[in-house]
Parts: structure tokens; sequence; C-alpha cells
């Protein structure tokens, strides 16, 4: 028996974070997972800053979630001050959060493949990321950091030809995504590799607060874009995956699963940019100071659900903005999954929960 | 003067010489030594003579005991040379190859990114030389050697053809194979010695792995053997220059063999000892530097190794069907190996890496029962006579089905 520390420079863990396992040759009899080494103080510095300063702040908390917690500190702010956004804002945020939706999971596709070994995965994912970043870059001028949400609806139309570009991306990437499943789902090493470890229950799923496709890799039928929806998501016609393994395999087919629902969904809400008229103002004008009261927003984040709380005390700066993020509840539940699995399980275990270290630890 | 002196020793042909060391056989790396001495001594000789003109040291310099001596270091360093230039290119392609299986680009130093390589070994060269403080260093530095110098050895031991070897011995195959089988135990001291939780079980994976997968590429060793008659290596490349390459009998022994090679050279899906996702560089993990370019070397050589031993064993060595031996087989010879590197390098870009327990089952529950059918099916052809293909033939009853195919 040994304390094998994995972390926080180690290949499988994608940025700062430790896990510590203890090991009976290479079957883990315990586990403890070990975050914090990122934090920056992100909900005090946003004390001192005014609303719409922070949310270019918003996009830093993850690099590949940008545009979610971008949108979900807009829609805080928005349901504090209590205004409703035009249709074709909503449309906007509904394409920029599904386009980051989709080159979230190809970032997560492409790590899950030099977790296993394969550097083809990897790259071949990557390749088809680029194109959705490009589109972030018509959209926002932004690869990564995106800052496109606004307060009041988004900062700015589609430019021309964006709508076309943005067809042809996700008419192209629908086919891509198979050649990448040729590579996973059609070898039977990826399979053994994934199918029966990391178990988790749909009762402790619901225990530990697991969310996103954690949650519905276990069968748990639930999306906030469903359930509780926003920004005229009920409006489309859209499936939410859900996989009953509840395995690395089931969270794993949610992902893919969930990346084609949001080629399903762009192109519907391009069609239904298309009938509303141009003159449909994307943005709104909104007060300087937020009227004093406590509010709380969430959305469906690419990771899971991505909640922040409001305190304002009616002047121009929040008086607390606490962050709930699905990462950080989400790694609480490694030391259940990775108990009793093999050392060489550990990065396809921990890869299907896709870490994203700015915004667990703030 | 110089003539004089190159004509006072050379032989037109190699065998003349007395000490020649292959008897009636042309060795071309020795051929190629004995020119260089007598270039490289020759040359000294003469300036020495011209210095100081009668002394005893000239015609030492030339004499046929010194010429045959330095001429065999020399052609071990040409053998070693050829052999290093190989590794270089088949690391060579296997970028290449990834690098356009994966949709990117790969080498571009030099041309076709051939310079790379060298450019990736001066850089290792040039890094610090770390040792951990608290690493066994006998064990550190003795397994590290070990692991290195058989490596090296058993890449320099495949002959590329009837003329490029080192020794043409009898018991060819089991001397490479024995070499090959020392480096789990060293990898074994290797892992220890580091004083790392990674490189331990690095090292107790590569043991465990290793040696399973000998015993079903040693039952197959034995069935090539078996099927020619013979461990020498010449003498199994013959024999399938006679009959036929012994991939066609023996496809189910070809497929064993590679799968366990590719474990053997622990390349992907079975580099669970360096399985960098979760043991950061396995039983290396210590070794930086010059040290794990050196490692990297051994990994390629014993690749290589692998290969060549597939080439030789099943796609008939240097030898093409029809044509023979012909002018240069030693290029027909790296081309077989290339393209068994090829598959190496297809299934690293296709697959993921396997588990510890999975490579365990592979080896002993799949592999281990198709070798020993493999071994049945030769016992079958020498006793019978026939192919497989002909008792396939053979066990379906022509009569009794004669009259329900129409055509018959």
């Amino acid at each position: 028996m040994m304390w094998i520390t994995m972390g926080p420079q180690h290949p499988f863990s994608h940025g700062l974070w430790t896990l510590k396992v203890k090991a009976d040759g290479e079957i883990i009899v315990d586990a403890e997972p070990v975050i914090g080494y990122l934090h920056r103080g992100w909900e005090k510095e946003c004390e001192n800053r005014t609303y719409p300063l922070i949310i270019p702040m918003a996009d830093r908390l993850c690099y590949s979630a940008s545009m979610t917690w971008a949108h979900v500190y807009c829609k805080v702010v928005e349901e504090a001050i209590g205004i409703e956004l035009t249709d074709r804002a909503m449309y906007l945020r509904v394409v920029a959060d599904e386009i980051c939706r989709i080159q979230s999971h190809l970032m997560w596709l492409a790590a899950m493949g030099t977790d296993l070994g394969n550097l083809t995965i990897f790259l071949w994912a990557l390749r088809e990321r680029e194109f959705f970043l490009d589109l972030n870059v018509k959209l926002c001028g932004q690869r990564l950091t995106t800052n496109y949400p606004r307060i009041g609806g988004v900062r700015n139309d589609m430019p021309y030809y964006f709508e076309r570009d943005c067809l042809r991306v996700v008419k192209r990437f629908e086919k891509a995504l198979w050649e990448i499943i040729g590579l996973t789902d059609e070898s039977a090493i990826f399979l053994s590799r994934m199918r029966g470890i990391g178990f988790i229950s749909r009762k402790d799923a619901a225990n530990y607060g697991l969310t996103g496709p954690s949650m519905r890799g276990c069968g748990v039928d639930f999306d906030i874009r469903r359930d509780d929806p926003y920004c005229n998501y009920d409006l489309l016609d859209w499936e939410v995956a859900v996989c009953n393994d509840g395995d690395a395999y089931g969270r794993y087919k949610v992902r893919i699963e969930e990346m084609f629902q949001s080629c399903e969904i762009i192109k519907q809400a391009m069609a239904k940019l298309e009938s509303i008229p141009k003159t449909d103002p994307t943005r709104i004008k909104v007060p300087r100071n937020v009227p004093e009261g406590t509010h709380f927003a969430r959305l469906e984040d690419p990771r899971g659900e991505s909640l922040m709380y409001l305190v304002s005390d009616g002047t121009d700066k929040p008086y607390r903005l606490k962050v709930r993020s699905p990462i950080f509840v989400n790694v609480s539940a490694a030391k259940h999954m990775v108990k009793g699995v093999r050392v060489a399980d550990i990065p396809a275990i921990m890869g299907t929960i896709d870490m994203c270290l700015g915004e667990a630890d703030r | 003067m110089l003539d004089g002196l190159l004509n006072w020793v050379s032989f037109s042909n190699p065998m003349d010489n007395p000490f020649y060391a292959y008897g009636d056989v042309y060795n071309l790396p020795y051929d190629i030594g004995y020119k260089i001495w007598e270039l490289i001594g020759g040359t000294l000789a003469w300036l020495l003579n011209l210095l100081f003109p009668d002394n005893g040291v000239s015609s030492f310099l030339v004499s046929d005991a010194v010429m045959n001596a330095l001429a065999i270091v020399l052609m071990a360093v040409v053998i070693f040379a050829v052999a290093f230039i190989i590794n270089l290119t088949m690391i060579w392609e296997e970028r290449k190859v990834l690098g356009r299986m994966m949709d990117r680009r790969a080498t571009r130093i030099g041309p076709l990114g051939y310079f790379q390589n060298l450019s990736d070994g001066l850089k290792t060269f040039l890094k610090e030389n770390i040792m951990p403080a608290k690493a066994d260093k006998m064990g550190y530095m003795w397994a590290l050697s070990i692991v290195i110098g058989s490596s090296v050895l058993i890449a320099c031991m495949i002959p590329l053809s009837d003329r490029w070897f080192i020794v043409d011995y009898g018991t060819g195959l089991l001397i490479i194979f024995a070499l090959f089988a020392i480096a789990p135990f060293t990898i074994l001291v290797a892992g220890w010695a580091q004083n790392n939780k990674y490189s331990l079980i690095g090292g107790m994976r590569a043991a465990a792995q290793l040696i399973s997968y000998e015993v079903p590429m040693l039952i197959v060793f034995a069935s090539v053997a078996l099927m020619a008659g013979s461990f020498n290596i010449n003498e199994i490349v013959h024999a399938q220059a006679e009959t036929m390459w012994y991939i066609l009998p023996l496809f189910l022994g070809f497929v064993v063999f590679m799968v366990a090679a590719i474990a053997e050279a622990e390349r992907i899906p079975f580099d669970l000892p360096e399985a960098e996702a979760e043991l950061v560089e396995g039983w290396q993990t210590e070794y930086s530097g010059m040290k794990w370019g050196l490692i990297m070397l051994g990994d390629y050589f014993r690749g290589y190794v692998a290969c060549a031993l597939g080439a030789i064993m099943f796609l008939g060595g240097w030898m093409l069907p029809g044509i023979g031996a012909g002018p240069v087989p030693e290029l027909v010879f790296l081309l077989k190996v290339f393209l068994l590197f090829f598959i190496f390098i297809w299934v690293r870009a296709a697959h993921c890496r396997v588990r510890t327990d999975q490579i365990l089952n592979i080896g002993w529950k799949i592999l281990l029962p198709l070798s020993v059918i493999n071994l049945i099916i030769v016992i079958l052809i020498k006793m019978t006579g026939d192919m497989p293909w002909d008792m396939v033939i053979g066990l379906i009853p022509w009569d009794s089905i004669r009259g329900v195919i129409p055509w018959q």
C-alpha cells in the first residue's frame, strides 16, 4: 500500500490539481482530490468592479466555456434589473453558447484521447475545434475569451456571411465527428478501456451533486435548457442526451450526443434568426445601478450547472457575487469513482469529468 | 610509394587474406572495414616511411595480422553505423507517417524532415545530466547500460543479407531472443533503483508484460524453426526462398508475432510501462537528458529488431520470389522491415493504450493458445507434407457432395 500523489504537475491532470491515491499494487483503495492551486480571488475581485467590467472576468473562469460563463453572469444581472431580452439577442446567445459547447466538448475529447494514449483523437478533435474557434473569431473577434454577451443583449449582431459560414461548419462537423467516432466507438480497445470503470449510480450522483454530462451519463434525465428554459431554448426542437450506463463510457456517450444536438440547435436557431427582422435590437439599454436584492441565475454549462448568486446593494458594484462551479462539485465524486479501479483507469475516469480548474478554484 | 604499399597488402579478393575471419563466405562489412583501414593505415604507414625510412612501425601497421584485427574493429563500427542509420530512418518514417495520419505537419528540418532526429539527438546531448539524489546509483546506471547495450547488440546482430552479418551463428534466432529477454529484469531493477513510485509501478508493469509476451513469441520462433528445420537465420531465409514465404502457411503465427512484437517493443497500444497519462514516463521517469535519448534510441532498436525478425521469419528476409537475392539484397530486406514498421505505426495511430490486466489477459488467454495452434499447424505440415489449404480442401468430402453441387 502506498500513497501516490498525482499532480499538480502531472500529465493526467488537465490543470493544476492533485489526486492523491492509495494504491494496493495496481488497485486503488482510497483517493483524495486536492484543488485550490489556481485560486485567484475571483469573487472578491468582482466586488471592486462595476457590473459591465465583470463580463471579461467571467470569460476567464474557464478557458473553453467562456461564452456560457459570461452568459450566466449577464443573466443574473438581467434578472436583478428585471429586463427581458429581445428575441434576436436570445437566439444569438443560443448560437454562441452552442458553438462554445461544441468546442468545449471537442477540447474534452482531445484531452480524452491523450489520456488514453491515442494522439490521433487529440489532433483530429482539435482540428475540428479550430473551425468553431474561427466562428468565434468571426462573431466576437476572439478565439477563447470571447467577451460577447452584454447585460441586456449581446455586443454585436452577426457579421456578414456569418450564417453561411456557421451552417457550413456545422454541416461539415456532423460528418467529421463520425470520423472521430470511428477511432473511438469502433475500437475494441477504446471500449474496453471506457466500459465498466468509474461507475456512479443515480443515487450517488444526486448525493454528490453531480450535474451536466456526468449526471446525464448515469441516467438522470435533466437539462436546464429544457427543464428551466432560458433564451427560447424551449421553442427549439432538440433532445436531451441521456445514457443509462453510469460509467466512463456513459459520460463519453452523452458528450458525443450533445455535440450532435448542439449542431441541431445551431441550425434551428439560425433559421429563427432568419425570420426575425434585422432591425430588432440585439442589445437594450440598462440602468447603471442594480436595485437592492439577491438573485441567482443558472444555465447549462458544457460541464454542468453553472450558477451565480448575486447580492446587490443598489450601487453599480455587486456586494457579493458567488459562483457555483460544476467542476468544483463534480470533482468531489472522484473519490467515489476511482475506488476499486486500477491506476491505469485514473486518466480515463478523470478525463470524463472534464476538469477545468479556472472555474473550480476561482 | 603509396601504390606500392597498398599493392603490398591489398587483396583484390578478401578471401585471399590468410586471416580472413569468415572462411569461404564473403562479408561486405569486413571488406569495407578492410578498405577503410587500407586507406587510413596505408596512408599512415606511407607518411611514417617518408619521415623515418625503413622503420618497423610502417610495416607493422600494414601487416596482415594488424590489418585483419583493425578490419574487424572497423567492421563493428560500420555495422553499428548502418544499424544506427536504419534506426534514425525508422524514427523518421514514424514521424512522417504519424504526421500524415494525424493530419498535421511532421518533421520539417532538412530534406523531407530527415535531419530532425539529428537535431533532437544533439538537443539531448546538451541537456543537464541529472541523477536523483536518493537513487541507487549502481542499479540506476547499470540497468540503463544493460538495457541500451542489449538493444544495440541485438540490432547489430540482425543480418541484412547473406553478405552483411557479424557472425553466421547456428542458433541465430535463439541468441537474438535470449538477448531480447535480458531487458525485463534490468527494467525491473531500473524502476526500483530510481526511488520513484511511478517508475516502480512502470518497472513492475514492464517486467510482467515483457515476460508474459515472450512465451507466445518463443513458441512462434519454435514453429518457424521447425518449419525451416534450423535456427540459423540464413537457412530460414533460404528455406523460404525454396518453398514460399512463411506468412502464407503460418499467417496465424505472423499475427501472433506482430502483436507480441509490439508488446515487446513497448509501443502503443501496449506501452503500459511508460504510460505517460498516469505514470508520467513509467520506468524512464527519472532518466533525463541524454539518458532518456539513449533509452528512446534503444526502444527503436528493439522495434527494428522486432520488424527485422518478422521480415526474416515470415516475409522471406532479403529474398524475393522469382528473383532471389538480387543485386542489393540489403535494400529489399530494409524495405520489408519498413513495411512491417508501417504496421506498427498504423496500429499506434489507430488505437488507445490497453490496461494492465487486459494486456496480460491478451497475452496468456489469446496469444498463447493461438501460438500453440500455430505450432500444431507446423507439426501437421511437417508430418503430412501438405500445406494448410491442402488440408482444408482435403477435409471437404468431395465424393458425398458431388451430386449436390450442380456444376460438377
